[in-house]
């Protein structure tokens, strides 16, 4: 039983892995950018503009509000066209990514809405035009909030991605559903929660303390 | 000074805010001019519109109506990129400091370089010059959180400094740091100003900043300008009640002196302060005032002094007493309620 295990558990860790960095990196890609976008355009921010806010935010919310598993049902169409099947690792991502990215633009925008005012002003008094602002000053001195963010992103898209096990993912949670579930072996399932829960913390841990090390406001 | 050139103009002046209980007016009809190589105080107390009005100096808020004027161009009519260009010349401070809180103090400096493109040895070159120019060198690589307020705001000047600008805005630079520490930056404002020619706009509520490193202020009260003049003449022959209680100290505003009688609130400059004016005019008019508050101060580097006395009830006694003062050449005027 021993070799079987091993077998069993280190391609879906690695699966599991690979299917949340992925998308948790193309899911960045664009809610980053959409995030900024959310704050630059809001009608408190450096270049207000009200429709697009409201477009974007409205967008946003809509995908946040559709649970994760009927995302990905939904999405199977689309999932096919793009990477030729709906189902196993590859399949999850394109849906991960749709789950993901208005999630993280919602994190970023909240992050940079922490950076102080004064700050953003004293920018601006000195001449700064929006794209530096983005780069030179919201970005920086958000940075220890927004790696707060990310630690909390890919412990979420971890998450979902396990629940994807359930209707032809891959991963962890794809083993757990499978043993625990369809065979009723509990030890198998409860081997594969501990390996989640044991990389839900590395990656909080890894986050926080990433946070704390490039924060300078604490003395 | 007063034939100087203008650097900054304010011309008809409104500013309006829309807020849910309707508009507000914070700047009523402001005419303004600020001389190059002046220290010009803004004085008024909180919500008479004065932070509206600095910022207006550099277009961070835009006027409902009027126009702004620096160095000759009109700020209101230029585009983005050119109105960021222009605040390379119009250095500013805040009461908060404003620093970037994940930069050292010499990446601080650096900032306004780098957005002007300047390349990172010269940036950090002329960064260098400026943390000796606010006396913490030492302090080069050290975050905003390990800093004193002072030490802040200190990095914060030498900041607004780094493009050579032609005006520094200070709006309520020392209204966060205790007195010692106001005394410090101020003098270093008025070095500043003294060894770089760069013209201060002072922003603050509290006279004693006027009074210690301005030559000009304007009295701003309820959105309009009141008063504006040279401090000392201010201090002299204050026009306006509003200008009455900003004369005397914070906690004293307001109070009604004796049973509500009439006061003479009699100032002396330099000349005046080394005799005994008030023994010698009790003396010779055979009548006792009462002294309900006196001080001294340091105006623009001269020494002036304040008494408020009490008159007698007697309208002969206090012709005498008018009759004396004016021929003593000494500076009074008769006040009510302060």
């Amino acid at each position: 039983m021993k070799p079987e295990l091993f077998q069993l558990i280190l391609p879906s860790t690695w699966e599991s892995l690979y299917m949340t960095l992925i998308s948790a990196a193309l899911a960045y890609v664009a809610g980053l950018p959409l995030g900024i976008l959310l704050v630059v355009t809001d009608k408190n921010g450096i270049r207000p503009m009200p429709a697009l806010n409201t477009v974007l935010g409205t967008i946003v919310n809509l995908l946040r509000s559709v649970p994760f598993l009927i995302l990905f049902i939904a999405l199977r169409d689309v999932t096919s066209a793009i990477v030729g099947k709906a189902y196993g690792a590859r399949a999850v991502i394109v849906a991960l990514f749709v789950a993901a990215a208005p999630f993280i633009a919602r994190m970023v925008e909240s992050s940079l809405k922490e950076v102080d005012p004064g700050v953003i002003e004293a920018s601006q008094s000195m001449g700064a035009n929006t794209m530096q602002i983005i780069c030179k000053v919201l970005l920086p001195e958000a940075r220890a909030s927004l790696l707060v963010g990310a630690a909390i992103s890919i412990t979420t898209i971890l998450g979902y991605s396990a629940m994807a096990g359930i209707v032809g993912g891959g991963g962890l949670g794809a083993v757990a559903i499978n043993y625990g579930y369809y065979r009723n072996e509990t030890v198998m399932m409860w081997i594969m929660i501990v390996i989640l829960v044991a990389i839900v913390q590395v990656f909080q841990e890894a986050g926080l303390y990433l946070s704390r090390v490039v924060d300078k406001r604490i003395r | 000074m007063e034939t100087a050139k203008e650097i900054i103009r304010i011309e008809g002046l409104n500013k309006t805010f829309h807020t849910k209980d309707g508009e507000v007016v914070a700047l009523d009809n402001i005419h303004l001019e600020i001389a190059q190589g002046e220290i010009f105080g803004i004085i008024g107390l909180s919500g008479a519109g004065k932070s509206t009005l600095v910022r207006c100096m550099n277009l961070l808020e835009k006027p409902t109506a009027g126009r702004v004027f620096f160095d000759g161009q009109e700020l209101g009519g230029l585009r983005r990129r050119e109105l960021n260009e222009k605040r390379h010349s119009i250095g500013m401070i805040f009461q908060s400091f404003n620093l970037l809180m994940q930069r050292t103090a010499l990446q601080n400096i650096c900032f306004p370089l780098e957005l002007v493109g300047t390349p990172k040895e010269k940036a950090r070159e002329r960064a260098r010059e400026l943390l000796a120019l606010v006396h913490l060198e030492d302090k080069e690589n050290a975050y905003p959180a390990q800093l004193s307020g002072g030490q802040k705001q200190r990095v914060a000047i030498a900041r607004a400094l780094a493009t050579n600008p032609k005006v520094l805005l200070c709006d309520e630079a020392t209204s966060a740091l205790d007195p010692n520490t106001t005394r410090g930056v101020l003098s270093l404002l008025k070095d500043i100003n003294q060894k770089l020619g760069v013209t201060i706009v002072v922003i603050t509520h509290e006279m004693s900043v006027i009074e210690e490193i301005c030559s000009r202020v304007a009295i701003l009260d309820h959105s309009q300008i009141v008063e504006m003049g040279r401090v000392e003449d201010i201090f002299v022959k204050p026009q306006s009640k509003i200008a009455r209680q900003l004369l005397f100290p914070a906690g004293k505003k307001e109070i009604k002196f004796g049973k509500g009688g009439r006061c003479l609130r009699i100032v002396f400059d330099g000349l005046s302060s080394y005799e005994p004016v008030l023994s010698s005019m009790v003396l010779e008019c055979g009548y006792p005032v009462n002294i309900l508050f006196a001080d001294t101060r340091d105006i623009d580097g001269k020494a002036m002094g304040q008494i408020i006395v009490g008159l007698p009830e007697e309208e002969k006694a206090v012709h005498r007493m008018y009759a004396y003062l004016n021929t003593h050449g000494i500076r009074f005027e008769e006040v009510k309620d302060i």
